[in-house]
């Protein structure tokens, strides 16, 4: 319909001269030239760059794919990895990881058993799913978790159902990681809310208490509760009383994440403005009314990227264990290369290990981004 | 080091616990047990397993295999002891221990035994309030030399540059070796393992030097092992062994004459293949006490009269022990041989 307007209000122009658009204002060719070639020195830099990229890209494809072993034979339990030392680097050995990979995921479980650590590790992933799922956020997400995390508790120890029963010892991998940042962070996160509520309460001896605790845990690094966890702690229990390792490494856990997470809360506590307390103190709500509908759910939303920065520092965190001899994903990685016959192939071990935990890390900054558009739909304008 | 890293540790731990809760430190041993000796024995008995304190992680001493299994020449001694309660090595409970909170782990009684290359020293023997039960491995730190440098003792090092790493009783040992030895020499300071290992085999150094076992388990991870020696020079005592409690004398008992028991059966040649029939056939009268045949030797150590038949059959005798772990590592017997072929490890008699 326009451009029946268009063409009766300008007359075809049939002599003139058909001219070419200019080139160099739009499209691929026309970026790049504008960015990437635009000065003698900016092309330089490019060609320099690309060649390097490409280079270490071809580099690492050939030591990584084309040149790597995928599995070496294994004689009387014993792998034979000459072929893997014979190729000096050029190319990766992922026959180590062919060949532990069930010890890195597992550690010391036993072997006859795995399926209950790799089911417990689905349906960690599960829980994760459904909870961020915004259909479950309701009052059933709560006999979700506890439902699943009983399931994940019978799996992990077994003893009953038919199970046989494994000793906290020997668990390891994944699971152990999984089990640290779940609990702890799950545990942490009700803690930092209410110290956070604590530090900026009007009662003196509620507000001294949570400033202590933020401030001294804050002030003492993770490994130095670890190892008082770890070392310090057991001597102060009665003679014939011990409490699980896991269990004292997880509870120091969570009182570290707790503290650092408090802050994040209150800071976003603190931005919000005065108006907001005030409009909700006229409107006569008590004081959990005026926080549990007002207050924490704006304060919250504010604070999702460091929230999300401190749970996926925390998810990281864990694999500090390893100085208190508890097989997590890390720790299993690095003694499956004690063996002599595997010794020297750490950087396969370490990649395949950087890759677990980049998934798990990854998949959560993707979904806090999410969360954060959604949430902030009504910022924006 | 490992006692210089303990100290560090409680002092940091400490540090901490005091300013959290403000509480004086309280007395770290716990109380001697009553019943003469005997109550971690009498706990592992009613509890049917041995939980035993290992390595996380050392080739050839302790280290899970690629289905976690515990292997290793320490792990032996703990499947020893639980062959002897129970005539069956799988009862035990291994947890593994760092370096920092082993000797915790001990004292408290998070672990009845501890079987984890810890070097005996008069402090842990006494202030630490450990019973070291004897030596099954004599350590010490040595040298390793690349095999076309013709270097033969350590003594033709002089002018060679050495690399070691530092703020370990190892850069100790090697300046204070150098200096009763008028050797001059030019160290290489480097602190990871991986690094100044790299450091050796490129060429940056003539020599490595640490404990003899980490020598000898690093140059068989080398992808020519041949090519590297390790000098029959040793420069330090580390004897290793298993450890208990103060005041759990029968438990010592017991895990000292397994160690005594699996040298003796070596001495008198016999192993895990010939133990059935040399307790039944064997007229040898030391043998016959040892495999309970005549007298009560097992029962004074409150275990079962063929306790020895038991440990033998399941673990083998000393060498087949050493053989098992070590040797595929590259370690040679050494200091480690029997006492009659020159070496250092010698029973007491059995009667």
């Amino acid at each position: 319909m326009s451009d029946i307007t268009a063409n009766a209000a300008v007359p075809h122009q049939s002599g003139a001269e058909r001219r070419q658009p200019p080139v160099a204002t739009t499209g691929l060719v026309a970026w790049a030239r504008m960015n990437l070639f635009s000065s003698w020195i900016n092309t330089a830099i490019t060609l320099a760059l690309g060649y390097l990229v490409v280079r270490w890209t071809i580099g690492f494809i050939d030591w990584a794919f084309l040149n790597a072993i995928w599995s070496v034979p294994v004689v009387n339990g014993q792998a034979q990895t000459q072929a893997c030392r014979e190729i000096k680097g050029v190319g990766a050995c992922w026959a180590v990881v062919t060949e532990k990979h069930r010890f890195i995921l597992f550690g010391t479980y036993p072997y006859e058993e795995h399926w209950r650590p790799l089911l417990v590790c689905v349906l960690f992933v599960a829980l994760y799913i459904v909870s961020a799922m915004r259909r479950f956020w309701n009052m059933m997400l709560i006999p979700i978790w506890v439902v699943t995390l009983t399931v994940i508790g019978i799996l992990m120890w077994g003893g009953i159902f038919g199970l046989t029963y494994v000793p906290q010892e020997r668990w390891g991998g994944l699971p152990i990681t999984l089990i640290l940042s779940t609990f702890g962070l799950a545990f942490a996160f009700p803690l930092a809310v209410l110290v956070a509520l604590g530090r900026r309460s009007k009662l003196p001896a509620i507000k001294t208490l949570c400033v202590l605790y933020v401030e001294l845990i804050r002030g003492v690094p993770l490994i130095s509760l670890l190892f008082m966890a770890s070392v310090m702690f057991p001597l102060f229990l009665p003679e014939g009383m011990n409490i699980d390792k896991l269990l004292r490494a997880q509870v120091a856990i969570t009182l570290f994440a707790g503290a650092y997470l408090a802050e994040v809360v209150r800071a976003g506590l603190q931005t919000l403005p005065r108006g907001q307390y005030e409009a909700a103190d006229a409107l006569g709500l008590s004081y959990w009314q005026k926080t549990g509908f007002i207050i924490l759910p704006q304060a919250l939303r504010l604070v999702i990227p460091p929230l999300v920065n401190t749970f996926i520092g925390f998810f990281k965190d864990t694999s500090l264990v390893l100085i208190i001899g508890i097989f997590d994903l890390l720790t299993a990685g690095k003694t499956s290369i004690v063996e002599p016959a595997w010794q020297g192939f750490g950087i396969e071990v370490y990649i395949t290990i950087g890759l677990i935990y980049l998934v798990f890390c990854f998949a959560m900054s993707k979904y806090s981004q999410d969360l954060e558009r959604e949430l902030n739909r009504h910022r924006r304008r | 080091m490992k006692a210089l890293r303990l100290s560090v540790t409680r002092a940091l731990g400490g540090a901490a616990l005091a300013t959290l809760m403000a509480a004086p430190l309280a007395a770290q041993q716990p109380a001697a047990p009553a019943g003469g000796g005997a109550a971690t024995l009498d706990a592992i008995r009613a509890r049917g397993t041995l939980i035993c304190g290992v390595n996380t992680g050392l080739a050839g001493f302790a280290q899970p295999d690629s289905q976690g299994v515990w292997r290793g020449f320490d792990v032996d001694y703990c499947r020893a002891v639980a062959a002897a309660l129970w005539n069956d090595p799988t009862k035990v409970r291994y947890v593994p221990t760092t370096a920092q909170n082993r000797f915790t782990a001990l004292q408290s009684g998070e672990v009845d035994m501890l079987s984890r290359n810890t070097t005996w020293t008069l402090s842990r023997d006494t202030s630490l309030g450990f019973d070291f039960t004897g030596i099954n491995f004599y350590d010490g730190q040595g040298f390793m030399v690349k095999a076309a440098a013709g270097v033969r003792t350590a003594r033709d090092l002089n002018g060679a540059t050495i690399c070691v790493q530092p703020g370990t009783t190892t850069e100790q040992n090697l300046t204070d070796w150098a200096r009763a030895n008028r050797i001059q020499f030019t160290p290489v300071v480097i602190e990871q393992l991986n690094d100044v290992v790299g450091a050796y085999v490129s060429g940056r150094c003539d020599a490595y030097t640490t404990d003899v076992s980490g020598l000898a388990s690093t140059r068989s991870a080398q992808p020519r092992p041949q090519e590297h020696v390790i000098l029959p020079d040793v420069i330090s005592k580390e004897p290793l062994g298993p450890a208990v409690r103060h005041g759990d004398q029968r438990m010592a008992d017991l895990v000292r004459w397994i160690h005594f028991g699996l040298i003796g059966a070596e001495e008198l040649g016999i192993t895990a293949a010939n133990v059935a029939q040399a307790a039944t056939s064997d007229q040898r009268p030391e043998v016959q006490r040892m495999l309970g045949r005549t007298g009560d030797l097992g029962r004074m150590l409150t275990v079962d009269n063929a306790w020895l038949v038991n440990v033998i059959r399941h673990v083998g005798n000393y060498g087949e022990v050493f053989e098992r772990n070590l040797t595929p590592i590259g370690l040679q017997r050494g200091p480690n041989a029997l006492w009659t072929n020159g070496g250092l490890q010698y029973s007491p008699p059995f009667r």
